[in-house]
């Protein structure tokens, strides 16, 4: 192979390299010559977003899907700053990205010049690691390191900027082969003697329960195989956060739905009875945990993480077992079988009795009467008529997200991408097309609320171009639901700002960008509208217009403990103090 | 040991070795990182500190090994025994970071500073700023006929004494280094 070569075709090569399939990018002056190398050759695709932060997350659902990396293009100044709410949104969530920007010359550096911004200054606390490329010889190892390190312990977005004039002169490239041995090598393989002191805590544990993160899905499928193994041969309950979702499935036997400030009562009432909890790739999120100081009061926590920082830092681990969590999950299966595949079978069966009786109090329990579709409805009955179907779900952020994860049922990992850490409104639409990319015969639905959607629905230009049947699924109820639930709940329902007026019309927006729209607003109407949505050969705007002042219960009031739920038929009023208030 | 009696927040099974992570009692700890000697290296440590709140009481850094292009930086810091934890393991997450060293905890060390005072008078004055030099064993490095320059190394405390004693006899300026550690012992 013809190793001199200009920058610019380095990073193609590059990429090809590390087999990537498709680049979701924006142009601009400072990647000039990267895009005339794209424009010379057909295996890598490149999609063209239509705001730098749709490419972002677009390679968030397409990495996420597949558990592969994302790769992103975009040009300097203004094309790197529009990538930083991604970045972080991928830092929190832990998804692998890696993302090129081009930058100015190496000889205007410094100048203000036209389109400079300190990328890797502005990125350096967003992302895993990032590089400034001076010199066209580092640049093929760098993208290769890039790689290496966005994938590799916990997983997480880089960026490589590379100045103009590094693009246009000629250097050697090194093969991902060629690498010097890298400096980046997390540990993956647990401690023995700690995995052998968990299995310990298994056997006799009275009131167990699993507690699982995104970790497990980012440690792959064969981890989640894993879990479930190791979950039905134990009989040990299991909640998930939101990022963890599908890795055990919502149909299995043990499953107790998502825990935390809207999940299940019986979820969290059981972390909080609990004797041992096994955290698996979690971190104790505050959004998890409700006041720190009452966490768990009885239990033994054993945490399980590939990042030693996630140890300690939110609550004390009793037993700590640094390590990929498929590694440790394989270890400890074998330990805990050649120990006799013993668990405290007694104590286990009044330990379902007692979650049975709390399965009892049916927390998500909700009336759907008259006219008015409430956003729950809507959601059980997309669930009805999809579930049999080869279904990828993104959201956006708000009540619709936590409903989304409490009514839809996940089964499998990967299939659920949602911003879970960051929160980032706007997440939903470019991810869901990313994840069409990835996966184009699959069925794939952004659950979407009127406010988040309209962050980033240019995006549906980009959708139309490349011909990504995806579906927004709008629950519609003109508010921005979750904060106007907040002043009902702690502002005495003075409820600033979160109206907006003047909403357009989804079905005549559908017509503008060419696509299909549909509206529905009666009950009787909704399941034939849903299954024209499902039918459309291409991508759909559905506009579901839902209860407006409907609240998403339970919910653990900032600043309570697990077992102080707001249910949806309790008093609300005054239920959140002061302290609570800042929390929010 | 009976692994079901471990006490809550015992430091027998945990990641480290801690003392008590609930302590709220502030520690001062002497970290010292070796680093890759790479571009943005030392923002990226510095930043850390400031993006998630903890304090810098004093910092080092210069290239220690050319040819392996690797630097040392020695940071004082205080937090809780949490909080310290904390900090050693989000050092060790950053990818040019080799190796996070706490001396406070992992034995005798030595820590030495550097400081350049300069202190103007006459007659009696400056006498008695010399005579007290020479008792701290500081070096004149630059003098006039109205002025010294002293030079010392040592503890932070004696440096902080020396120039508690100068200052009524004309101190105008202060330089100090920060710390630099190491253990003690091969």
């Amino acid at each position: 192979m013809e190793r001199q070569m200009s920058g610019a075709k380095m990073i193609i090569q590059a990429l090809k390299d590390q087999d990537v399939e498709v680049v979701f990018g924006y142009p601009g002056g400072a990647v000039l010559p990267i895009y005339d190398e794209i424009f010379l050759q057909n295996d890598i695709r490149h999609i063209l977003v239509r705001h730098e932060q749709g490419a972002l997350h677009a390679a968030e659902g397409y990495a996420r899907s597949t558990g592969k990396p994302g790769v992103v293009l975009v040009t300097s100044g203004p094309g790197a700053t529009n990538a930083v709410t991604g970045l972080t949104d991928a830092l929190l969530d832990s998804i692998p990205l890696v993302v090129l920007t081009g930058q100015v010359p190496t000889f205007m550096i410094g100048n203000d010049a036209f389109q400079e911004a300190d990328t890797v200054g502005i990125t350096r606390p967003c992302t895993k690691h990032n590089w400034l490329v001076k010199d066209t010889n580092d640049l093929a190892a760098t993208i290769h390191e890039g790689f290496h390190i966005a994938t590799s312990g916990r997983p997480g977005p880089v960026l490589i900027d590379i100045p103009k004039d590094v693009q246009f002169a000629d250097g050697t490239y090194t093969p991902p082969t060629d690498m010097a041995k890298n400096r980046y090598n997390p540990v993956v393989k647990g401690d023995i003697e700690k995995i052998t002191a968990l299995a310990e805590l298994i056997e006799r544990a009275e009131k167990p329960i699993f507690y699982t993160g995104g970790g497990v899905i980012n440690s792959g499928v064969g981890a989640s195989q894993l879990l479930r193994e190791l979950t039905d041969a134990t009989g040990i309950p299991i909640t998930s956060t939101l990022m963890g979702l599908g890795a055990y499935p919502a149909s299995g036997e043990n499953w107790l739905g998502m825990l935390g400030m809207h999940g299940l009562y019986e979820a969290n009432m059981a972390m909080h009875g609990s004797d041992l909890i096994i955290c698996v790739g979690a971190r104790f999120d505050d959004r998890i945990t409700g006041r720190v100081e009452d966490f768990a009061p009885d239990a033994n926590i054993v945490h399980i993480d590939i990042d030693p920082s996630s140890i300690n830092k939110i609550i004390p681990a009793d037993l700590a077992i640094i390590g990929d969590v498929g590694h440790v999950l394989e270890d400890l299966l074998k330990v805990w079988k050649s120990r006799g595949r013993k668990t405290n079978k007694p104590a286990l069966k009044k330990w379902w009795g007692q979650i049975d009786e709390w399965k009892a109090r049916k927390c998500l329990a909700y009336t759907q009467k008259g006219k008015i579709i409430k956003p729950q409805y809507a959601l059980e009955r997309l669930q009805a008529l999809t579930q049999d179907m080869d279904r990828y779900i993104t959201t956006e952020v708000g009540q619709h997200q936590m409903w989304a994860a409490q009514y839809l049922k996940f089964d499998e990992p990967n299939r659920l991408m949602t911003s879970g850490g960051l929160g980032t409104m706007g997440y939903g639409t470019p991810s869901s097309m990313g994840v069409q990319m990835a996966h184009p015969d699959s069925l794939v639905i952004n659950i979407a609320g009127e406010g988040s959607w309209l962050m980033n629905m240019q995006e549906m230009g980009t959708a139309m171009q490349y011909r990504l049947r995806t579906k927004q699924f709008i629950l519609n109820n003109e508010r921005l639901g979750m904060v106007r639930q907040w002043q009902e709940l702690l502002h005495n329902e003075r409820y600033s700002e979160t109206w907006q007026e003047a909403l357009p019309d989804f079905v005549k927006l559908a017509d503008a960008f060419g696509c299909k729209g549909i509206r529905v607003s009666d009950p009787d109407d909704l399941d034939d509208a849903i299954k024209d949505m499902l039918a459309y050969d291409g991508p759909v705007i559905f506009d579901c217009l839902v209860e407006k002042h409907e609240n998403c219960f339970p919910m653990i009031p900032s600043g309570a403990p697990h077992n102080e739920m707001l249910m949806g038929d309790a008093n609300t009023q005054d239920a959140i103090g002061d302290s609570g208030a800042v929390l929010v | 040991m009976s692994v079901l009696n471990i006490k809550k927040g015992s430091s027998a099974h945990s990641a480290y070795d801690l003392k008590d992570p609930n302590s709220m009692v502030i520690e001062s700890h002497t970290l010292t990182i070796l680093v890759d000697n790479e571009a943005g290296v030392l923002a990226r440590v510095i930043g850390l500190f400031s993006g998630r709140g903890y304090n810098i009481e004093s910092l080092t850094v210069a290239e220690i090994n050319g040819e392996y292009h690797q630097s040392r930086i020695t940071i004082v810091t205080t937090g809780t025994p949490q909080v310290i934890e904390q900090i050693k393991a989000q050092l060790g997450r950053i990818i040019p970071v080799h190796k996070v060293h706490d001396l406070t905890v992992e034995g005798p060390y030595v820590e030495r500073e550097l400081a350049m005072f300069k202190v103007s008078g006459t007659g009696d004055q400056r006498v008695e700023a010399l005579r007290l030099a020479d008792i701290f064993r500081a070096n004149v490095v630059d003098s006039t006929l109205e002025s010294f320059v002293f030079e010392m190394t040592g503890k932070s405390e004696k440096i902080d004494a020396f120039a508690e004693l100068m200052r009524p006899l004309g101190l105008q300026e202060t330089a100090r280094t920060g710390v630099a550690a190491m253990a003690r012992g091969a």
